[in-house]
C-alpha cells in the first residue's frame, strides 16, 4: 500500500511536469530553437575553421555539426535543469512548492520525483532535436538512438540535481540571472561540447584541466559515446558520482532542520 | 495520545537569526472546534503555520498533530493535515480537476477514490460544474473554494487556513467564513484560522490572540472579553495589541 502511494505520487509529479511542458508551446519551441541555432548557424560557420581528427567514438572524419550534436543535447539538458530549478524558485515564491512539501512523503523522494519529471522533459526535447538533426543528415547508427536513452537519463538527472541544488540556495527569482552567467555559460564553454579535449589542450593547459574535470564534459561524452553504441565507463562513473554529490547536497539544502530554508524564511 | 486534542503546541519558540518570531507559544485545538488565530501583520502567524506544516524545523518546543510529533513522526502527522496557504497555490494553467488530481496522487489515492472525493468536495462548494475550467479563468473567491476543497480531499483531521480571505470581495469572504465554520461542526474538523479581520470571528469560536510572537489571550470569545474587560472583540484586540491593529 505504501509502495503504491509512492508510485502514484511520483507519477502525479511527472505527469504534471510533462503536461505543463507540452501545453506551454512557447517553452517547447524556445527549448528547441536554441540548440538548432547553434547547429544550423554556429556549427555551419565553424565547419571550415575547425578541422577534426578521428577520435573515438567516431571511426572516420566527421563534420563539425556531427561533433557538436551531443554537446547540444547536453546543452538542452543543462538549460532544462536550470529551467526546472528556476521553476522551483518561482514555485517557492508563489507558494505552490509548499503543497508538495506538506504532503506526507519524505522530502528526498519528492525532490527525486521532481528531478525525474524534469529529466523526462529534457529527454523528450533531446529526441525531438535528434529527429530534426536526422533530417539535417546528422545520423547516428539506429542502435545509438536506443543506447542514448539511459545516458540521457543519467546526464539529465545529474544536471537537474545541480539545478535543484542551486534552487535551494537562491532566495529570489531575480537572483537567477546570476546562474546564467556563473553556472550555465562557464559550464558549457569550458567543456567538450564545442571542442574536443585535445584541441583545448593545444590552446590552454588551464582550460584543458577545467574542461576535463567539468562534470558537464563527462555528461556530454557519455551521450556522445552512447549515441554511437559505445559505453564510456569513465564518463559514466564521473557523471554518476556528480549526480550523487549534487543530489545529496540538494536534499540537505531542502531539509528543514539542516538546510538553507531556515535562513531564507521561505519554502 | 489524547483523542480529544487534534493539534497541540507546547512551549514553541522560534527565531530568524537573532530576531525572535515566536516566544513560548502554547495552545491546544480540539475536533469540531474553530479556532481563530488573531494577530496584526507580523505577529508570527505565518511562522507558526510554517512550523506546524514542517516547512521550518521545530527547535524549541513541540508540535503534535493527532498525537503524532511533527518532528519525529513527520509523515504520520502531515497525513492528518489539510492546509490552505495565504498565497494561491493552484497551478493556473491546469484545470480544477487536474489540480485536484495532482493533490490526490500526492496523497496516494487511486483514480476511483480520487474521483469520488473530488466530486463530493466540489459539489459541497457548488464548483463541480466548473471542474474542467482552467484555474486562471476562475475569480479569486472560486479559486479559494477550490483550494479549500483540495485541502479536504484526503479527509484531514486538522485544517489550517492562513488568512484565506485576503483580497476577496465581501460576499466571497462571508461565504467562505460560513462554510469553514459549518465544516468544523459537521465534519468534526479541528480548524485553525489565521486572520487579522475581526468580523471573521463567530461567537462560539475559540480565540488565540498572537502579538509580537507571544500568545496574549487564549480562550472562548467570552473568556477573552471578560479577561480584557472589553465590550467587543475589537476593543479586546485593541487592548491586547496596544493599538497595533492590522
Amino acid at each position: 500500500m505504501k509502495l503504491l502511494h509512492y508510485w502514484r505520487a511520483m507519477w502525479g509529479i511527472i505527469w504534471r511536469e510533462l503536461w505543463r511542458f507540452v501545453t506551454q508551446r512557447e517553452r517547447f519551441i524556445s527549448a528547441l530553437v536554441r540548440p538548432l541555432v547553434w547547429l544550423f548557424v554556429f556549427a555551419a560557420g565553424f565547419r571550415a575553421a575547425l578541422g577534426l581528427a578521428i577520435t573515438p567514438p567516431y571511426e572516420t572524419y566527421i563534420l563539425y555539426e556531427v561533433y557538436i550534436t551531443p554537446g547540444l543535447i547536453g546543452m538542452i539538458q543543462l538549460f532544462n535543469g536550470m529551467q526546472s530549478s528556476l521553476s522551483m524558485v518561482y514555485d517557492r515564491e508563489m507558494g505552490s512548492m509548499r503543497i508538495l512539501m506538506v504532503c506526507p512523503l519524505p522530502r528526498w523522494f519528492l525532490l527525486l520525483s521532481k528531478l525525474l519529471a524534469g529529466t523526462g522533459v529534457s529527454i523528450l526535447q533531446a529526441y525531438v532535436f535528434l529527429a530534426i538533426a536526422w533530417f539535417y543528415d546528422i545520423q547516428a547508427p539506429w542502435q545509438g538512438y536506443l543506447w542514448v536513452m539511459p545516458a540521457l537519463l543519467l546526464s539529465g538527472l545529474m544536471l537537474g540535481a545541480l539545478g535543484l541544488l542551486l534552487s535551494s540556495f537562491i532566495k529570489q527569482l531575480e537572483n537567477f540571472a546570476g546562474v546564467m552567467n556563473f553556472v550555465i555559460f562557464p559550464m558549457f564553454f569550458m567543456s567538450t561540447a564545442l571542442y574536443p579535449l585535445w584541441k583545448i589542450k593545444e590552446s590552454s593547459a588551464l582550460l584543458y584541466n577545467l574542461a576535463q574535470y567539468n562534470p558537464f564534459s563527462q555528461a556530454v561524452e557519455l551521450i556522445r559515446f552512447a549515441l554511437y553504441g559505445q559505453f564510456n565507463s569513465h564518463a559514466f562513473i564521473y557523471t554518476f558520482a556528480a549526480f550523487i554529490v549534487f543530489m545529496a547536497a540538494a536534499i540537505i539544502g531542502y531539509n528543514p532542520s539542516k538546510g538553507m530554508m531556515m535562513r531564507k524564511g521561505g519554502a | 495520545m489524547n483523542p480529544s486534542i487534534a493539534l497541540s503546541v507546547e512551549d514553541l519558540s522560534f527565531s530568524y537569526g537573532g530576531k525572535k518570531a515566536l516566544a513560548q507559544v502554547n495552545f491546544k485545538i480540539r475536533p469540531g472546534e474553530c479556532t481563530v488565530l488573531l494577530g496584526p501583520n507580523g505577529a508570527g502567524k505565518s511562522t507558526l503555520f510554517s512550523l506546524i506544516t514542517r516547512l521550518y524545523d521545530t527547535r524549541d518546543g513541540r508540535i503534535e498533530l493527532c498525537g503524532f510529533d511533527i518532528k519525529r513522526q513527520t509523515l504520520l502527522a502531515l497525513a492528518k493535515l489539510g492546509v490552505v496557504f495565504q498565497q494561491t497555490t493552484l497551478d493556473m494553467d491546469l484545470t480544477v480537476m487536474q489540480n485536484l488530481r495532482y493533490h490526490t496522487s500526492l496523497h496516494g489515492m487511486g483514480r476511483k477514490q480520487a474521483a469520488e472525493r473530488i466530486q463530493q468536495e466540489l459539489e459541497r462548494l457548488n464548483m463541480y460544474d466548473r471542474r474542467f475550467e482552467k484555474v486562471r479563468q476562475l475569480n479569486g473567491g472560486h479559486r479559494r473554494r477550490v483550494e479549500i476543497a483540495r485541502a479536504l480531499l484526503h479527509k484531514p483531521s486538522v485544517l489550517l487556513l492562513d488568512e484565506p480571505t485576503v483580497g476577496l470581495d465581501v460576499p466571497s469572504r462571508l461565504s467562505i467564513v460560513e462554510y469553514v465554520h459549518r465544516l468544523a461542526v459537521e465534519e468534526k474538523l479541528a480548524v485553525l484560522w489565521a486572520s487579522h479581520l475581526i468580523d471573521e470571528i463567530y461567537p462560539d469560536d475559540h480565540l488565540i490572540v498572537l502579538h509580537k510572537g507571544q500568545v496574549k489571550a487564549n480562550g472562548t470569545v467570552d473568556d477573552v472579553l471578560e479577561a480584557t474587560n472589553s465590550p467587543t472583540i475589537k476593543d479586546a484586540f485593541y487592548t491586547l495589541t496596544q493599538g497595533e491593529q492590522g
